[in-house]
């Protein structure tokens, strides 16, 4: 049962991650998604501070508060002072998580969290947090029924706002010919990758959301220009990352985030070797002359 | 105070090293991130500090001790393949530098992560601490680990100052780099083990997460005061010999207080900072600048409404109506009010009561401008031989922008003429 949970909420992440992943690939703006998960720390640890408990609700609203602070700024500075975008992230982000493990270090009597949480995440602890009833039924894993309710907000939000987000990710200038918002599409695919990075990160930390963010989508793009099959690929690769990754860990006796982690590289190498040598000829003459 | 003065006798030999210590670190890391920032590779810095953990593992399950040199070399060398990996992932498909870089940065860290666990089962006393170089502690630097890194600091700036010409020439314009013959590929070769070498160096007083920071914060910084490299490359070096020095300082009179996140912090500071006020480029210089164009271009149609006004009645020294004002132009009512005090103040225009008229020095300003409008108008129709009733917007904007001198060339390229392409007069002065 316990690797049932842990394999669930690894799918749980690492689908949802993987349907945004894809469109931020597409966009060019995957280390967004390093940048929220590492700016949400000083969120968390206000948020603790203030409510002065480890409940959910004032921790997500907390790294949630956070994590769309960095995407501001990062807006900010990259259209404002013409920073180029990927210094305006590097910038932002390290001053936040700064001025977070300052925080910790202020009220380190006070404060039950370190930066190893936010990194690592324990998806080994998933099976412990349960949901228990009023009245003393065991519901099962609290972080899964968060997940599920992510996935599920985060499955709607790319249904309905598909063609939106299709169009400003591939021709940004065509869209708002159409009159398509392009800010207000960056804006809301932020504040999913935000929400999901945030829940997501308690139970496997912030590497593990950017190798799932990034890792499934960048696979996926090797084999397909078809967006649909895309998403299509991601999700089936998520799936098989949280499952192979949990039981070479269980085997290992090792991190699971780290497993899982390395079976996410462990895709992405194979497919790209694949690709590499199937390539055919013509192309592959061509790009040896433009390296030499 | 007296603290101030205690840390800057550096009487205590600990203060000696963490400062010396933290000063050649984030001066180095500072000088390459300049470069690496003119790549436009700024996230690198974060792959490789990420990439350094299963070196360091790898290092440690070698050796069985945390012996600083051992760690360095294993660091180095799983950084270095995370930096190749990137480019050879760039290179070879489509995906792109964001993507490959977080990709790189989390697999070669989830590496890492499976590595610890295994030391920490194997049950080797010497594990403990192994993580304050992956979370850093720059207050727990000692003498032997100074001179490491001030051998490292001094490889860091000889190199750099031997290749500056070619990183500058590579940074800015790769394929005339490749033109005149520098060997680019082997010089982005360099560029890259300087960049782990800096990172490598670094991460032991800041952690993985915040060493990009020592990298391109900066470095971005430096960008908004200077368009020379070579001065941009000395300014960040000075933000960063700064931070490292105010990020001692303040750990040492709050010894709870981490030293990396303040250097991180301060260095944060002085980017936003620049960011905001740096002349010309920063965002207020810059709205200033936008905010005065504005008056000047509100001044100048309102001075040519008084123009327009005169030719129509024949005399331009008459007093206008408000209603008469808003009548002759399209314009925001309280935009007009304001920009006719200001004109007033600045007596090109004269009041009584609701009723405004031109001064001399008025009247002259206005028509210079409608002068500028009807010599460009006459230009694009003879010269670009666009339509007479398409010339009228563009005119409408660089009427404030033409100087003297293009007024003369003007007037002189089109035979000094009298009437423009609506076949009204070009008034003279």
């Amino acid at each position: 049962m316990i690797a049932f949970w842990i394999i669930l909420t690894g799918a749980l992440v690492a689908v949802t991650c993987g349907l945004l992943g894809c469109f931020l690939i597409l966009r060019k703006m995957s280390m967004v998604g390093d940048a929220i998960s590492h700016a949400v720390l000083p969120g968390i640890v206000i948020a603790f501070l203030l409510s002065g408990s480890r409940e959910t609700l004032p921790m997500l609203l907390g790294a949630g508060a956070t994590g769309l602070l960095a995407t501001f700024l990062i807006e900010y500075f990259h259209r404002r002072a013409g920073l180029q975008t990927d210094a305006a992230i590097g910038v932002t982000f390290t001053f936040l998580f700064a001025v977070g493990i300052i925080l910790i270090s202020a009220f380190a009597g006070k404060v039950d969290i370190d930066q190893d949480c936010v990194l690592y995440g324990e998806i080994a602890y998933v099976p412990i947090d349960l949901w228990v009833t009023a009245n003393g039924t065991i519901m099962g894993p609290r972080p899964v029924y968060i997940l599920s309710v992510v996935l599920l907000v985060v499955s709607v939000f790319i249904k309905l706002g598909y063609k939106e987000l299709k169009l400003t990710s591939f021709d940004p200038a065509f869209a708002s010919a159409l009159g398509i918002s392009t800010a207000l599409w960056h804006y809301l695919l932020m504040a999913a990758v935000s929400f999901t990075t945030v829940s997501s990160f308690e139970s496997v930390g912030a590497i593990l959301v950017i190798a799932f963010l990034i890792g499934p989508p960048a696979t996926a793009y090797l084999l397909t220009h078809d967006l649909k099959h895309m998403l299509a690929i991601t999700v089936v690769l998520a799936i098989f990352i949280s499952f192979t990754g949990y039981w070479m860990a269980y085997w290992l006796n090792a991190s699971i985030a780290g497993c899982m982690a390395v079976i996410t590289g462990g895709c992405f190498v194979g497919v790209f070797s694949i690709r590499q040598l199937i390539k055919p000829k013509g192309s592959q003459a061509i790009t040896n002359e433009v390296m030499a | 105070m007296h603290s101030l003065i205690d840390f800057f006798s550096f009487s205590d030999p600990n203060v000696r090293y963490v400062v010396v210590g933290n000063v050649l670190l984030s001066a180095s890391a500072a000088m390459v991130g300049a470069f690496i920032l003119l790549q436009k590779k700024a996230l690198v810095g974060d792959a490789v500090s990420h990439a350094v953990l299963p070196g360091i593992c790898a290092a440690f399950l070698f050796s069985g001790s945390k012996n600083t040199a051992f760690m360095l070399v294993g660091a180095f060398i799983t950084g270095w393949l995370a930096l190749v990996a990137i480019d050879y992932i760039t290179a070879k498909s489509k995906i792109k530098k964001d993507a490959a870089i977080g990709l790189v940065l989390s697999v070669f860290f989830g590496v890492g992560m499976v590595m610890m666990t295994y030391i920490q089962q194997s049950g080797n006393a010497a594990q403990s601490g192994l993580d304050h170089f992956i979370f850093g502690k720059a207050a727990t630097l000692i003498g032997s680990d100074l001179i490491i890194f001030s051998i490292l600091a001094a490889v860091l700036l000889v190199v750099v100052g031997l290749f500056f010409k070619a990183f500058t020439l590579v940074a800015f314009d790769r394929p005339y780099a490749q033109a005149l013959g520098y060997p680019v590929r082997k010089l982005d070769l360099l560029l890259t083990s300087l960049t782990v070498l800096a990172v490598v160096t670094g991460i032991t007083a800041v952690g993985v997460v915040l060493m990009a920071a020592m990298l391109i914060t900066p470095a971005a910084a430096a960008r908004y005061w200077t368009d020379n490299i070579r001065r941009m490359v000395g300014i960040a070096v000075a933000f960063g010999m700064f931070a490292g020095l105010a990020g001692a300082y303040i750990s040492y009179t709050a010894p709870s207080m981490p030293t990396g996140p303040w250097m991180v912090v301060v260095s944060s500071a002085i980017a936003f900072f620049s960011f905001f006020f740096a002349p010309r480029k920063g965002i207020v210089p810059k709205l200033y600048t936008q905010r005065r164009n504005q008056r000047i271009i509100a001044e100048e149609n309102t001075l040519k409404i008084f123009y327009h006004l005169g030719e129509r009645t024949g005399h331009f020294n008459g007093m206008r109506h408000f209603n008469e004002l808003t009548g002759a132009r399209e314009v925001d009512k309280p935009l007009l009010e304001a920009t006719l005090k200001r004109l007033v103040a600045q007596k090109l225009l004269i009041s009584q009561g609701d009723q405004w008229g031109l001064t001399d020095g008025g009247w002259r300003k206005a028509t210079r401008v409608v002068r500028l409008h009807r010599l460009w108008e006459l230009y694009l129709t003879s010269y670009m031989n666009i339509a007479a009733d398409h010339v009228h917007d563009d005119a409408e904007t660089i009427e404030h922008i033409l100087t003297p001198e293009l007024e003369r060339e003007l007037e002189a390229q089109l035979g000094y003429p009298d009437k423009d392409p609506h076949d009204t007069e070009i008034p003279k002065i």
